[in-house]
């Protein structure tokens, strides 16, 4: 019976698109399909988390009736179902917070007619990626995604868009032909897509084809997920789309790209160990991004740039190899989609009232709207790990999972065949990642100090050290600032800081929901099984 | 699994053409890069079929083991779809793109008739300036022949 939802989960936005660009020329009734269709789907994902948290393992649909490996098969097990919750929650907070800004101004910026058909489609891409059981089809939910968000991310055609989108269009287009690359190479080497199959079947392959076909998937899923070397196009590109298309990339897009690394790390490759790897690229994310960050004058490129660094932290978590490890990833990944999509939803009020995001120009905002500070400063401690929100309980357990794998982890905690890197290097990691949360810390409370406590009064001819080595965006536009913030804005904005309050507040729970999820990841037969109950040949 | 060596090259010329011509500025050689080295990855995945065999159509006297793979050819013709639709795009971003370098965002705005008429009669000008210079040159041509043919 609940077989008959797995499908729905892509289908249903899909054809919600479909009909929402049937009714542009109404918008309530566009707003009306986009609404329900999210929270259908968060609801259906609620019934399968329900189930496949009871039954242990999960579901596999078989498309068309056609028996894997041969069909297109999707699975839902505990992570897939975690992820889609979360992201469909978001989806829908962020859509209810675009819908009152187009109400509010019906400028040309936003064509509101293709917003929510394309918004939809993006929706669909992010299900289709997290239920994929094949590769080529989470290639396929790649694309629809990627699609998807090259229209959102040029929203209005205006020269900034355009100039920003080319780089985004540019480097995601590579990225996918390495997907295609690594696909083709896959298929050429096993004869399958099959994600459970090819979990066995890659690991008969000789140790050095298995690394370079590891090595090509990663390097796709790394442009994704914006990995350090990797992540030199995403500063560059998110700020300029409008607010709540920012907030979802930044929230959504980068984290698929950290779901398909965990299933590469857990099922397809469970014998090709890459844990050194993943600690030393982790740390460097982490250090990289946040230096970053604390040269931005403009609030967005400054949460752009924590983001990159945050990504370390999901990569340091895989690095580990562990059980606890990945429980506390998937718990990381959780509290950042979160924050990071609320946060960049409150620069879009920021934007709004004080009518510009650089802390050079921006003042007084707290004596003019105690509302908006307080829907800032919630979200921004969370992300600097300030106890007890969710940030640090993350970062908590990640170190404490590094720690333990630091200390040679009982055999029963790893994953797999796989061993956590030398110890030093886990020791060094962990304590660039304390350094990254007190300096992302640093960075935002400057922010908070500009912005919100110093005077509207002492704006003229401001001198300090902290903000003397700042860059402003590049041709940053000014935007006029309008008193009225929308109820609607403020009230999804507020309705994602309760949320992310609520993973502060339930996180033992999380935690434990996490640690099962994680658990089904300790070795590949559990996901086999799932596909295959008889066994695979 | 045995492979066409023809189209292993085909493929390899396709993707080195293809990279070095995205790595120049101009956008419309980025896409033709694109498309180049999309085509190379299409046919090293149709590479990856193995053997060439019968149309893979199963049916009454057919030997399943004599028709080739159909799996990479459903692959080829879901990405060949979907290059397609990112072309159009693509297409779509430089067209803007090189409209906004030439007008400006201003562009968008010009649709004021006196302007529109200032622009025709400017283009008319254009013309009737240009055939002129065309007619001087022509006369200067015939000139030098004529002194070419006297010599």
């Amino acid at each position: 019976m609940t077989d008959a939802l797995v499908p729905l989960m892509v289908l249903l936005p899909l054809l919600g698109a479909a009909l929402a660009l049937m009714l542009g020329r109404r918008q309530r009734a566009q707003m009306a399909v986009s609404t329900v269709v999210l929270a259908a789907v968060a609801a259906i994902a609620a019934v399968l988390l329900a189930q496949v948290d009871a039954s242990g393992s999960g579901v596999a649909v078989a498309i068309g009736a056609w028996p894997p490996p041969f069909g297109i098969v999707l699975v839902v097990d505990r992570l897939s179902a975690i992820m889609i919750i979360i992201s469909a929650l978001m989806l829908l907070g962020v859509l209810v917070y675009a819908v009152g800004q187009g109400i509010a101004d019906q400028h040309r910026e936003t064509p509101v007619s293709i917003f929510h058909p394309t918004y939809l489609i993006l929706s669909a891409g992010v299900f289709n990626a997290f239920i994929a059981g094949d590769l080529f089809n989470l290639y396929v939910g790649f694309e629809i995604l990627l699609s998807a968000s090259y229209v959102l991310l040029t929203l209005g055609g205006t020269g900034e868009r355009i100039r920003a989108g080319v780089t985004y269009i540019i480097v995601s287009l590579v990225s996918s032909l390495f997907f295609l690359s690594a696909v083709a190479l896959v298929y050429g080497a096993t004869g399958t897509v099959n994600i459970a199959q090819l979990s066995v079947r890659l690991a008969e392959l000789p140790l050095d084809v298995q690394l370079i076909l590891h090595l090509l998937l990663l390097i796709a899923f790394g442009i994704k997920a914006a990995v350090f070397p990797l992540s030199f196009w995403l500063p560059d590109s998110y700020p300029t789309a409008p607010a709540p298309v920012t907030a979802v990339f930044a929230g959504l897009l980068t984290k698929v790209g950290v779901y398909a690394i965990i299933r590469t790390e857990t099922v397809i490759f469970p014998e090709s160990d890459l844990s050194t790897l993943f600690l030393v690229i982790g740390g460097l994310t982490l250090a990289v991004g946040i230096l970053g960050a604390l040269t931005q004058a403009d609030i967005k490129r400054l949460l752009s740039f924590t983001l990159v660094s945050h990504i370390g932290y999901m990569i340091f978590g895989i690095g580990l190899a562990s059980i606890v490890g990945l429980a506390a990833t998937i718990y990381y990944v959780i509290h950042h989609i979160s924050v990071q999509t609320t946060l960049f939803l409150t620069t879009g009020l920021i934007e709004r009232f004080g009518g510009s995001t650089s802390i050079t120009r921006l003042g007084g905002l707290r004596r003019a709207s105690p509302m908006l500070a307080v829907l800032f400063f919630v979200p921004a401690m969370n992300l600097g790990g300030i106890p007890p929100f969710s940030g640090f309980l993350g970062k908590v357990g990640l170190f404490v999972a590094g720690a333990d794998a630091a200390g040679g982890p009982p055999a029963s905690e790893t994953l797999g065949t796989s061993s956590p890197g030398p110890d030093w290097l886990i020791w060094t990691v962990i304590g660039i990642g304390a350094a990254t949360s007190l300096v992302t810390l640093y960075a935002l409370t400057r922010f908070w100090n500009l912005a919100f406590w110093r005077p509207k009064s002492e704006l003229e001819g401001y001198r300090s050290r902290i903000i003397d080595s700042v860059q402003e965006a590049p041709a940053g536009a000014t935007v006029v600032a309008t008193r009225t913030t929308p109820v609607l804005m403020l009230a999804a904005t507020a309705a994602l800081v309760a949320l992310t309050i609520a993973l502060t507040v339930f996180a033992g729970p999380l935690f434990e929901l996490s640690g099962r999820a994680a658990e089904n990841l300790r070795d590949a037969s559990v996901y086999v099984s799932i596909v295959f109950p008889g066994g695979v040949r | 699994m045995t492979a066409s060596l023809t189209l292993v090259i085909v493929a390899a010329v396709l993707f080195g053409t293809g990279i070095t011509v995205m790595l120049e500025r101009s956008l419309t050689r980025v896409l033709i890069g694109f498309l180049l080295v999309g085509n190379g990855v299409n046919l090293f995945m149709f590479t990856m079929a193995g053997a060439p065999g019968l149309a893979p159509i199963l049916g009454e006297g057919v030997d399943p083991d004599a028709i080739s793979d159909p799996l990479p050819q459903a692959f080829i013709l879901t990405a060949i779809v979907i290059n397609l639709g990112l072309t159009a795009f693509m297409l779509a971003l430089i067209y803007r793109s090189w409209w906004l370098a030439q007008l400006g965002e201003r562009g968008d705005l010009i649709v004021d008739e006196d302007e529109m008429a200032e622009d025709a009669e400017e283009t008319a000008d254009l013309y009737r300036s240009s055939e002129e210079d065309d007619r001087a040159v022509q006369a200067v041509l015939e000139a030098s022949d004529e002194d070419g043919g006297r010599r």
